[in-house]
């Protein structure tokens, strides 16, 4: 299950709407093992494409020695699909290498990007090619959610 | 001589857990040769036929090796090298 701040979800949902009909991705960091993403990070996705995301190496690094230096793991890796559902592609799984993380999907397909409709947020484990859906928990704030 | 090697998450299967290990070497294949022997596996997620694999990425000092030569990067004695699986997806 994903417990998720809602201002940290309205930002991704943001982020998707902002950067259709490219791709977004970004990450959520919270502290070592405690499963809260805490800190959102937009990121740049250096494909600039409707179809592919990819942080941009030095963009990778500094980010990984930040959330090292904060004892911060990447709890959330979240990106958008601007053409198809929130689920993710073979693509997705194939490249997933951070087991402990929560992988977060968004849809910006169908014109969603545009209106206030509420887009969806999905979540998923993403671990040795398995896909395993999650229940996502918004919560107001996490000091509610115990 | 000793360069230490920080493994990520998903790599210390093949470390026994730790998080860092040393090695040496004179270029990045060789030290990469040198810790497989100590940690067998590592190497094949590291390298396939055509060089560093395309969605894993390798610093030495905080320098991005695709950009200093690949494996044929220069490393020594006290260098720092990063492995960072790509955050990638379609």
């Amino acid at each position: 299950m994903l417990t998720i701040e809602r201002e940290v979800r309205d930002a991704i949902v943001a982020h998707a709407r902002r950067d259709h009909p490219d791709e977004a991705c970004g990450v959520v960091a919270g502290p070592v093992g405690s499963d809260r993403p805490a800190r959102f990070i937009p990121m740049r996705n250096a494909a600039q494409s409707p179809t592919f995301y990819e942080f941009d190496s030095v963009d990778l690094l500094r980010l990984y020695q930040e959330m090292d230096d904060r004892d911060e793991e990447p709890v959330v890796i979240y990106h958008s699909h601007t053409a198809t559902e929130a689920y993710p592609s073979r693509t997705d799984i194939g490249l997933a290498q951070e087991p402990g993380a929560h992988y977060v999907l968004v849809s910006t397909a169908d014109g969603a990007h545009e209106g206030d409709d509420p887009i969806e947020l999905r979540s998923y484990r993403i671990v040795d090619g398995e896909v395993t859906e999650e229940d996502v928990t918004v919560v107001s704030s996490y000091a509610e959610a115990g | 001589m000793a360069i230490e090697v920080r493994v990520p998450t998903i790599l210390r299967t093949y470390t026994g857990g730790q998080k860092a290990v040393t090695g040496q070497g004179g270029t990045l294949a060789q030290l990469i040769d040198d810790v497989e022997t100590n940690n067998p596996g590592v190497k094949e997620r590291l390298v396939d036929e055509s060089g560093l694999r395309r969605f894993v990425n390798v610093y030495v000092n905080d320098e991005d090796v695709r950009f200093t030569g690949g494996l044929d990067t220069e490393v020594s004695d006290g260098d720092t090298v990063v492995i960072l699986p790509a955050v990638a997806g379609g």
